[in-house]
């Protein structure tokens, strides 16, 4: 029986008795004077600002911070009363990016892996295999690719690898921060059923509290001296709103920010589509037909479900894929580049004309430092150091980048990574500004920058393109909606939540 | 991608990818030692009569043993422009001398190129990564730990491949694209190395987490098996290198390389 099979295990406990870590290579203590107990099959959402050491103490009770030469540990933490890193097997961890955890080719060999690993004998694998993909719902053969699985279907994956080790502890570093909705709910209703199922120790780290308040029952928040509130989710979440919500927690309680209409005027088509076909790669059309116009001082949100080529879509409209069929024509504000044609433009002639934020900031830095990566586009414009610093200082105090200025946007932290992108585009002014999931996996203040930013420059005239999971960002500053579905059918509509309209768009 | 993943009906899939690689080795040590048309063309006439037999043929005449038949014509060519001259020259110009021993050199190359390579190929086609790396550990016993790294690491060249196609677009979109190519490459291939890091890093920690290199002994959830049917496949591999060379030896054109 699938359910007997898995829950075989005891759940374990938790007890951080003045623990601390400091990573090789930082002054600063990324965890320090923790005290911090919890009982076994407690289930608990573990809050806190960026850089308040969440992941880092997930991490230490998975056993996976590595020894002395990668670190520097005080005090103690403790699964079941034995040190954590000696503790291997008795927790398993879910990372949040679902590209970077499949070990296997197969969905079957993968969930293996920590079986194999733990030393269980190979009869008794393949039954607690079975089991374990049965729990986080995953019916497939065992022979099927781990590569043809969806962000969700990869999320429960890991949870089932983990889960067939039967640990006692179940840890989740934002286990769905990079989902779209449909693949949020999966995943949590998966680790629900599991830790019925089990009655394994859950701990979670989460900025959308809605979403995992259900399967809870106890909310911790660290600050950098420690934990700063502990107890029942309603008292938390009302105690502390405050700091949680300068901590970038999306609150149940939050009301969802609205842009104001646009306040754009003499509006003018940037990018009109003609039955355009798009394509990736060259020669594998994923859609075909499009017809969209973009309209300077309007928000476009480009929806629909994973694999519809909402991306390939933005971003031939960028000017950096070269469409597959039909025509893209440039309007009167594009106009000094050379031709018409946006994907022959000179990259430098982009620049002013069209800015892309990719979906993954890591994609876009050229270079070692924030303000030499804010310099790129002003330079390759060539500016004078004048004009330039001209252009840069606003939008570091306004993107608040002021104190990273020489920090290496590699090592920046999610939100700063994100904001650092966005400035990086706005620094050559461009007319069109196109996003690829702007908001993904953002925390709260983040996300409510972006919006207002967003929504302040389709104010002063640029034409905004935006692909998007995020219904609150659409409802908050989208002018118009178009729908694209796998298979070729697409469709153009107003954001219902508002009379913002003004024609983005051709199709009917 | 489907980097890694193997139709498994294919004949021949199910054999211990060890025994596979193990078959193409006496016939590659043979055909290294001499250099003559006789050897390598008959190796060349039973691979195709023993692919085609185990129902491989259509896997050898399609085109992903394209680069075989491309690169083979290439090596002999430059063979018969720059080999050692002998015999009757037909051409010359500067240090390019066409002559009746360069062409028969260029001969022999070529088809030594596809003897050795086309098992290789089509083979290979057949061989699941997954299997082979269970083979190279249980067969072969090599450690577990850099044999498990390795086939892990698989999973990341289609994420790289992705990664690549976004970093041209990204650098475009920045308004750097205008360069040279060469420089362009140069950072860009920087730039996919930091990813790749990263994401081994990531990898590294969620492989950690689920116990690889805990100390226990590890098990096998799929037993790499080496039975009859390897050692057939070997015998298949002893038996056309044998009948090459034999055939070599007897019209007398077996060739060392070194005498």
């Amino acid at each position: 029986m699938a359910g007997g099979a898995i829950a075989a295990s005891a759940p374990a406990s938790i007890e951080a008795r003045g623990w601390g870590w400091r990573h090789g290579g930082r002054r600063v203590h990324a965890v320090s004077g923790l005290d911090l107990r919890v009982e076994p099959g407690e289930r608990v959402l573990l809050l806190g600002a960026s850089g308040a050491g969440k992941s880092t103490l997930l991490h230490g009770l998975a056993g996976v911070l590595g020894g002395d030469d990668e670190g520097e540990s005080l005090g103690e933490l403790m699964v079941d009363g034995r040190p954590a890193s000696a503790a291997r097997g008795r927790s398993g961890l879910v990372l949040q990016d679902p590209d970077s955890q499949i070990v296997m080719a197969r969905v079957g060999d993968d969930v293996a892996f920590g079986l194999e690993n733990l030393g269980v004998p190979a009869d008794e694998i393949w039954s607690r295999v079975g089991a374990a993909l049965d729990a986080v719902g995953l019916a497939m053969p065992l022979d099927h690719s781990t590569a043809a699985l969806s962000g969700g279907q990869r999320q429960r994956l890991a949870l089932a690898g983990v889960l067939a080790m039967r640990p006692g502890l179940i840890l989740l570093d934002e286990p769905t921060a990079n989902l779209d909705p449909e693949g949020v709910y999966e995943v949590r209703d998966a680790v629900a059923r599991v830790a019925d199922e089990t009655g394994a120790t859950l701990v979670v780290i989460e900025h959308r509290v809605s979403v995992w308040l259900p399967i809870i029952d106890r909310v911790v928040v660290l600050g950098h001296g420690g934990v700063i509130a502990d107890g029942r989710p309603d008292e938390v979440l009302v105690g502390h709103a405050a700091p949680l919500r300068a901590a970038g927690v999306w609150l149940p309680s939050d009301v969802p920010w609205h842009a104001h209409p646009s306040r754009a005027r003499d509006i003018q088509p940037l990018m009109t589509a003609h039955r355009l076909d798009i394509a990736r790669v060259p020669g594998v059309p994923v859609q075909r037909g499009i017809d969209l116009r973009v309209d300077s001082g309007s928000i476009t949100a480009i929806t629909g479900p994973n694999g519809a080529g909402k991306s390939t879509l933005a971003l031939t409209m960028a000017g950096l894929l070269r469409p597959e069929g039909g025509r893209l024509d440039p309007g009167a504000p594009m106009a000094g580049a050379r031709g018409n044609e946006p994907w022959r433009w000179r990259s430098r002639d982009l620049l002013t004309r069209i800015g892309t934020v990719f979906q993954h900031p890591e994609h876009q830095f050229l270079t070692g430092s924030v303000l030499a990566e804010l310099e790129v586009g002003p330079r390759a414009l060539k500016m004078s150091p004048a004009e330039r610093s001209e252009r840069i200082e606003p939008l570091l105090a306004s993107l608040r980048l002021e104190a990273l200025t020489a920090a290496n946007p590699f090592t920046l932290s999610g939100g700063e990574k994100r904001r650092l992108s966005v400035a990086t585009v706005l620094a050559t002014r461009p007319r069109m500004l196109v996003l690829d999931e702007p908001t993904f996996g953002q925390d709260a203040n983040t996300w409510r920058e972006l919006a207002r930013l967003i929504a302040g420059l389709r104010d002063e005239g640029v034409g905004v393109v935006a692909v998007t999971h995020d219904e609150t960002f659409i409802d908050a500053v989208a002018d118009s909606r178009f729908v694209l579905a796998v298979g070729g059918t697409a469709a153009m509509r107003d954001v219902p939540a508002s009379d913002r309209s003004h024609g983005g768009g051709g199709s009917a | 991608m489907s980097i890694a993943t193997v139709r498994s009906d294919l004949p021949l899939a199910t054999i211990n990818p060890v025994a596979k690689v193990a078959a193409t080795i006496p016939l590659s040590i043979g055909l290294v030692l001499t250099l003559d048309p006789v050897s390598a063309g008959v190796a060349i006439l039973c691979e195709l009569i023993v692919f085609t037999a185990v129902g491989l043929g259509p896997l050898l005449w399609s085109p992903r043993t394209l680069p075989v038949w491309i690169a083979a014509p290439l090596t002999g060519v430059s063979m018969v422009l720059y080999g050692q001259p002998s015999g009757t020259t037909y051409w010359q110009f500067g240090l390019i001398e066409v002559s009746e021993g360069s062409i028969a050199i260029g001969l022999a190359t070529m088809a030594r190129v596809i003897a050795i390579a086309l098992p290789a190929v089509v083979l290979f086609l057949t061989i699941d990564p997954t299997d082979f790396a269970d083979g190279l550990a249980q067969t072969l016993r090599l450690p577990a730990r850099f044999v498990l790294g390795a086939l892990a690491a698989l999973r990341l060249v289609g994420s790289s491949i992705d990664d690549w196609r976004t970093l041209a677009l990204a650098r475009r979109a920045r308004g750097v694209a205008d360069l040279g190519f060469i420089r362009r490459s140069l950072g860009q291939a920087f730039a996919l190395l930091v990813l790749a890091i990263r994401r081994g890093g990531t990898l590294a920690t969620a492989m950690e987490s689920r116990g690889f290199g805990a100390p226990v002994e590890r098990t096998w959830a799929r037993t790499a098996t080496f039975g009859a049917r390897e050692w057939r496949v070997i015998a298949v591999g002893c038996l056309v290198a044998a009948v090459s060379v034999s055939a070599a030896i007897l019209t007398g054109s077996w060739n060392l390389v070194w005498a």
